[in-house]
């Protein structure tokens, strides 16, 4: 997640102080990891820096003063330009799970008992987002379905593997 | 640990030469949904349609609340699968000839319940699965999500105590699948009904308990092996 080009697409809508940044997001993206009020600040600090946002006001208050910032106007090209690249997609070549498989192929190790073992953990890990999902707002649904995919083509990849076990050790061992 | 609902052991169970199942077994509580997970011909319907004594094993023992499926006589077991069992297909399998309402009071009325009676319980079923605005159509009138709303409804009417659901989303879409799901396994737990639900898919055997898998005809407990 680029936290600083989020912030700047909050601050589109309206100028904001640190506080009311950090409540956004947490409300919006922060579901399991909401953001630390260090990061609120430092990434503020990075953007003024960069001329992306400004300080429109500085209110005094009981504590610290409280600053208001704004996004500038190449702080709305900078968000305009991130929303419009695509992102690119994770091309999953590096699998720790094919080279755990062929490591127990190699060494004699019961490989469908391990490809097992690791379907039930991400069952476990999808039972709960399921549950999770029942409870959960329309945001929350679809933060879920998309983990639930991915674990789902996990399992698909195990379940493909597991087809294929004898063919994958006869060429890891020959 | 109290007596399991239905029990399998040792069950093997051949078409032809293809053994379908090899020493498969299971325990099911009262009001447990499983999973039963497997590819194709990795015998997990063979084994469903065992448990729910719609095929008989070749050798083995299935066991409900006590009773021996594999042992009761034709007439026993029929009666036994319509008062204590339900059951879900793919394809919803509904009487394209009577309404959404007259199939789903249709398995109370194979008991004799009366009509005004079966049609009520039919109705209530039908608003607990939030398809009531089909109960006057025809099967063939309503999408594949309402009419597997109302195979759900169908199998719930007689309170049973398990339900047999095998690929019950498999021609849905996700989001209909999804929703089938939700209200499968909400009312079953409503009821106290364990669910046996055969799927390939991963995101349908997330909303059961636990898993058992099938490979080449042989059960698998993971949360045991684990």
């Amino acid at each position: 997640m680029s936290i600083g080009q989020t912030f700047l697409g909050l601050l589109e809508a309206t100028p904001r102080h640190g506080y009311d940044i950090k409540r956004r997001y947490d409300e919006h993206f922060g579901h399991s990891r909401p953001v630390a009020y260090g990061q609120v600040y430092a990434t503020l600090s990075r953007l003024l820096r960069g001329g992306l946002v400004e300080v429109e006001a500085v209110e005094p208050g009981e504590g610290p003063d409280r600053k208001r910032y704004a996004i500038t106007e190449a702080g709305v090209a900078d968000v305009a330009q991130w929303l419009a690249r695509p992102e690119q997609p994770e091309p999953y070549l590096q699998s720790i799970l094919y080279t755990k498989v062929v490591l127990a192929l190699l060494t004699g190790r019961e490989a469908a008992e391990l490809l097992d073992v690791q379907r039930a953990e991400h069952l476990r890990l999808m039972r709960e987002l399921t549950r999770r999902k029942r409870g959960g707002d329309l945001a929350e649904q679809l933060i879920c379905d998309h983990a639930l995919f991915h674990l789902e083509a996990d399992l698909r990849w195990l379940e493909l593997t597991t087809a294929r076990l004898d063919d994958l050790a006869a060429r890891v061992r020959a | 640990m109290s007596a399991p609902l239905l029990v399998a052991e040792g069950l093997h169970r051949s078409f032809g030469e293809t053994a379908a199942l090899v020493d498969a077994a299971l325990r099911i509580d009262e009001g447990e949904v499983v999973a039963v997970l497997g590819s194709s011909g990795s015998g997990k319907s063979t084994l469903l349609h065992c448990l729910a004594g719609i095929v008989r094993p070749d050798r083995g023992r299935v066991v409900f609340d006590g009773q021996d499926l594999v042992t009761m006589s034709d007439a026993r077991r029929s009666a036994l699968r319509r008062e204590a069992f339900g059951f879900v297909f793919q394809f919803g399998q509904l009487v394209p000839e009577l309404t959404c309402l007259e199939n789903v009071a249709l398995p109370l009325r194979l008991a004799r319940v009366p009509r005004r009676e079966a049609e009520q319980r039919a109705g209530q079923w039908l608003e607990r699965l939030e398809v009531t605005d089909v109960a006057g159509k025809r099967p063939g009138e309503v999408s594949g999500g309402q009419g597997q709303r109302v195979a759900v409804a169908r199998a719930l009417v007689t309170r049973p105590r398990v339900i047999f659901a095998d690929e019950p989303t498999g021609a849905l879409d996700s989001l209909n699948g999804e929703r089938v799901m939700r209200l499968l396994t909400e009312a079953a737990r409503d009821s106290g009904a364990a669910v046996v639900l055969v799927t390939h898919e991963a995101r349908v055997a997330a909303y059961s308990d636990r898993e058992i898998v099938v490979r080449d005809g042989r059960t698998r407990n993971l949360e045991v092996a684990a």
